[in-house]
């Protein structure tokens, strides 16, 4: 059960940044290599300095500049969003590695798990509630405040105006391509973050492509929540879960291929996808102006 | 002051030509830095990288061997773009390809099957990648589900059925376990050009897909209908085209041929099917496609070029010991250039003052 | 069209065959092929340690030159192929995916010396070599059956290959001389490198009671894991004992140098010749990281162990091995013979699940 909590941190993290930007109109497909890069800079930093809190500020920002260099490709100068993306993860890679090389091999102390004594000795709930480390907690408050602030605020409703349509946004008043790009710069500090969970505190030490698609997984888990914070909360658990059941379920010596464990995920997220979908008749739930090219008429 | 972008009354067909010269020379001068940087000498570097591939014939047959499938995959996705259909799953689309055909090879393995099994394979291939591109297109149609998201999710069902398979039913029996079927039978492979070489049929094929695409969109109604659909859809309401009918049909042309493709690159290149068939080709062929802008030419142009950073890339490795990673943030920085720049065509730069709407508060 | 393509490629071909110039140095020419990134801190990076030591000891006479991150799809012929073309006359490449590529390459350079990794396929210019990783494993089985205190171990699978297969049979046989009872955990997770799902696999593992994690995969995820949680570990591949000061018991460690040098002399002294190479404990292919974190008897036993095997008086497959069913294995002349355990696909009896795709 616990490593649930900690394997779907992550993933939640990543999504919970991504799901602000596609909710601000735009899909950054760039999230695996901004986290790659994320998961480096938090690495380094956590090792030149000796300090997680300054690895995982050195994630954010390394995830941060990353993200600026999608939004002045594709809201500065109206650059297709899919093909930037892409391009985004490549240089992400490369970037990762050249900057990655001189830490492989070392080693650091990994974020301390919270001990609340008294409180983490509750037998079973105890450690869950209050035995993870502070990265955990730290994305969950993160998405609570997400939630409260595009739901119940009025910059949130502003920025998801952008998302569903950028004209009338436009046409209000509001500067459309400037909130759209703190919501891409907000997608790379939680990207960049999520990526720096990995060596910080999940698996203390560096190794090149140790993001292992994660990235690809967070995409997923916004559609599968489609768009709401409360569904990714429950959609990357779940997704975590399945992760580690499956392994469980081999532990156990339950004959299930692993293959269909790891693919029911993705099945569900189209079924999911296309059921809500059809409820709304027509419309999807998307943000309706996602991935388009807003350019402002002067 | 502040810089804005404001479209163009019309293409411009000056910076058209000139801009992917300005963005390789950006790119030059940017990695002259990096090398500088890293203590290699700029101009030896990047004459490893760009010049040395193109002097020999071996490097060119490679460059056309990796084109092959980025070309194919990409021209069947510029369809799509160009429709305002957005296909991000060629990658599961060429998977299922090559699945699909791999399956008749592996039933005739060791049978006296005759030619037809290749054909047939190719066949199978591509009716598997466009069944497979129409899921999400169906989805898009039929319950207005995103299908940049249903693609790309099922790009993962593909690759994990693919793992399946290799590890299960159509493991070689005599391979010891390892993840692959026995190699195919000579009738089940794409025969190679050049005797000695690796040059194979296949590129041939993408010549012509390259050509039934510039047809298909220069001199056809169909053509016509997909660039008014993508560029006005209200006005190709008005005219009478059903967006919906060319959702799915280019979805289903864009399948068949990054099916097409897989199939090929199994049969050709690698001779057995196995994970990790691809090296991520459905996405890099996004990024050929744009880099072409949806033109067919232009995307012959962009998969050859492309394929020429990694060949060059590798030989960069063994010549002048330049880590892979250096070709990595190389091709990076190369697209956001060449993305920038194109950018221009429809744009121009201008700069205005502080624009009126801005409150007088923000400075 | 075609013809006039294979013409136009013939054209090119004779000018490039005289544009291409092959760089005439004195100094002999060495490739290898990696599947890794050379700072995977495990299956790569040994590898290159062993390059690193052919280059210290034979520096002055050769060069050597490496591709990494090569995968094992369509990429890889052209890879192996440029570096022959490079003029590199002896290589290696390192991983079972490069089996066809490199058969392949060797067919069409007749001149070129090439050297795969752990497969099975040879050519006239072709030689296989591989590890003993299994007696590695016969040791680590009496060490875990011998400090584990819940008799069941965990052990994390990559893929199930032959070679995985083998060094769980052997953990296992060891392990029940001093425990008939002992239990093992499989988890696959079909990779072999993911430092997350290594790190999630070993702690489903000890959450279903294994206090003694081994695995088959590159990283040092789950020495790390099971020194969080207080238990204990096997390395793989590379000393990893930094990530676990106090878990790590031993660790089987690839060292490919000697064998590097070896065959690089040969190739030097115009001795090469095509063989396949199947080395251990004895020749210091496989070699034991130092026995650590254990009672001074079960470091006695397993330095005595080793010692057994490199003298060639323990076969850590010794007849009769039972199988899963119940019936005996073949096995002739004492113990099983060499093709029978590269070929391994059963488990021994008392492992109590099923190898998948079976």
């Amino acid at each position: 059960m616990l490593s649930v909590l900690a394997a779907s941190t992550p993933l939640l993290l990543a999504a919970t940044g991504e799901l602000v930007t596609e909710r601000a109109g735009v899909l950054n497909l760039g999230v695996e290599g901004m986290m790659i890069v994320g998961a480096a800079c938090g690495f380094g930093g956590a090792w030149l300095s000796g300090s997680i809190i300054i690895g995982a500020l050195c994630g954010i920002v390394a995830g941060i500049l990353m993200s600026l260099i999608f939004a002045l490709m594709t809201l500065g100068l109206a650059v297709n969003q899919v093909a930037t993306g892409l391009a985004l993860t490549i240089l992400g890679i490369g970037l990762s590695g050249l900057i990655g090389a001189r830490f492989v091999g070392e080693k650091i102390t990994p974020a301390p798990h919270l001990h609340i004594p008294g409180l983490s000795d509750i037998p079973l709930v105890g450690r869950i509630l209050f035995g993870e480390d502070g990265f955990v907690y730290l994305s969950l408050a993160l998405i609570v405040a997400v939630w409260y602030v595009l739901y119940r605020t009025r910059p949130g409703l502003i920025l998801r105006a952008c998302g569903d349509n950028h004209v009338s946004a436009h046409a209000l008043g509001y500067p459309v391509l400037r909130i759209r790009m703190y919501a891409v710069m907000f997608g790379g500090a939680c990207a960049g973050l999520a990526g720096a969970y990995l060596p910080l505190a999940y698996t203390p030490f560096f190794i090149p492509g140790m993001t292992a698609g994660r990235g690809w997984i967070a995409l997923a888990l916004v559609v599968f929540a489609s768009w709401r914070p409360g569904r990714l909360v429950a959609g990357a658990y779940l997704f975590g879960a399945v992760t580690i059941l499956q392994l469980h379920a081999q532990g156990a010596g339950l004959g299930v291929p692993s293959q269909l464990m790891s693919a029911l995920p993705y099945l569900a997220t189209v079924i999911v996808l296309v059921l809500i979908s059809r409820a709304r008749s027509g419309g999807s739930t998307a943000p309706a102006a996602l991935g388009t090219v807003f350019v402002p008429d002067r | 002051m502040q810089l804005v972008l404001e479209k163009r009354a019309e293409r411009s067909t000056g910076i058209a030509l000139v801009s992917p010269l300005i963005a390789i020379a950006l790119t030059l001068v940017t990695m002259s830095i990096l090398f500088a940087i890293l203590g290699k000498n700029p101009i030896a570097a990047l004459g490893v990288y760009f010049i040395d591939p193109l002097t020999d014939s071996y490097s060119l047959q490679e460059i056309a061997v990796k084109a092959t499938p980025l070309v194919m995959i990409a021209i069947g996705l510029s369809l799509c773009y160009l429709a305002n259909a957005w296909n991000i799953g060629a990658e599961g689309q060429f998977l299922m390809g090559a699945v699909a055909g791999s399956w008749l090879a592996v039933k005739t393995q060791g049978t006296d099957a005759g030619h037809w099994v290749l054909p047939a394979m190719l066949l199978l291939g591509a009716i598997a990648g466009a069944l497979y591109a129409l899921i999400p297109a169906l989805c898009k149609v039929r319950f207005g589900a995103s299908e940049i998201l249903t693609s790309l999710m099922l790009v993962y069902v593909a690759d994990l059925l693919l793992d399946y398979l290799v590890r299960g039913p159509w493991r070689d029996p005599k391979g010891f376990n390892f993840p692959t079927t026995a190699e195919f039978d000579p009738v089940a492979t794409v025969p190679v050009l050049i005797e000695g070489g690796r040059l194979h049929f296949g590129s041939i094929i993408a010549l012509a897909v390259v050509a039934a695409g510039a047809v298909l969109l220069g001199r056809t109604i169909k053509g016509f209908e997909i660039r008014v659909v993508g560029a006005a859809p209200r006005a190709a309401r008005f005219g009478g085209f059903n967006a919906n009918q060319l959702v799915l049909v280019t979805f289903a042309i864009s399948g068949a041929l990054a099916g097409l493709a897989g199939i090929i690159e199994v049969a050709g290149p690698i001779g057995h099917l196995q994970p990790g068939i691809s090296p991520g080709y459905g996405f890099t062929a996004i990024i050929v496609a744009f880099l072409g802008r949806l033109n067919p030419v232009g995307i012959l142009i962009a998969g050859l070029f492309l394929a020429l950073t990694f060949i060059g890339g590798e030989q960069a490795q063994i010549a002048m010991k330049i880590p892979l990673d250096v070709t990595k943030v190389f091709q990076g920085i190369l697209l956001f250039y060449v993305l920038a720049c194109d950018s221009l065509i429809l744009y121009r730069f201008r700069f205005i003052s502080a624009s009126p709407k801005v409150q007088s508060g923000a400075h | 069209m075609r013809k006039i393509l294979a013409a136009v490629a013939a054209a090119l071909l004779a000018t490039g065959a005289g544009l291409f110039s092959a760089s005439a140095a004195d100094k002999l020419k060495v490739g290898f092929i990696y599947l890794g990134p050379i700072g995977d801190l495990g299956w790569t990076y040994q590898h290159d340690q062993g390059r690193l030591a052919l280059v210290k000891e034979l520096g002055d006479k050769i060069e050597t030159t490496y591709l990494e991150n090569v995968s094992e799809g369509p990429d890889s012929e052209r890879s192996i192929e440029q570096l022959a073309r490079a003029g590199n006359k002896l290589i290696f490449t390192t991983s079972f995916g490069y089996m066809e590529p490199t058969l392949k390459v060797a067919k069409k350079y007749p001149n070129v010396h090439f050297e795969h990794a752990t497969g099975y396929k040879r050519d006239k210019n072709m030689s296989t070599y591989s590890g003993k990783f299994y007696e590695g494993r016969y040791i680590q089985g009496l060490i875990a059956a011998k400090m584990s205190k819940s008799g069941v171990l965990g052990y994390i699978g990559s893929f199930p290959i032959p070679e995985v297969i083998s060094g769980i049979n052997a953990t296992m046989l060891a392990a029940q001389t001093i425990n008939p009872n002992i239990k093992v955990k499989i988890i696959w997770v079909n990779t072999w490198f993911d430092p997350g799902k290594e790190a999630d696999a070993a702690k489903a593992l000890i959450d279903q009671g294994a206090d003694v994690i081994m695995q088959h995969t590159d990283s040092p995820a789950a020495m790390q894991v099971a020194a969080e949680r207080g238990k204990l570990a096997f390395g793989q591949d590379s000393e990893m004992i930094k990530f676990g000061p106090k878990t790590q018991l031993t660790s089987i460690m690839d060292n490919w140098g000697p064998y590097y040098i070896e065959r690089v002399k040969a190739e030097l002294d115009g001795k090469w010749k095509s063989e396949d190479t199947w080395d251990g404990l004895k020749e210091k292919m496989v070699v034991m990281a130092p026995y650590t974190n254990m009672p001074d008897d079960v470091k006695k036993l397993a330095e005595d162990t080793e010692a057994a095997i490199k003298a060639g008086t323990l076969h850590p497959f010794k007849c009769p091995i039972i199988g899963q069913d119940g019936k005996e294995v073949e096995c002739k002349d004492g113990h099983l013979a060499d093709g029978a355990i590269l070929g391994m696909n059963f488990y021994v009896k008392g492992i109590d699940d099923k190898i998948p795709g079976k």
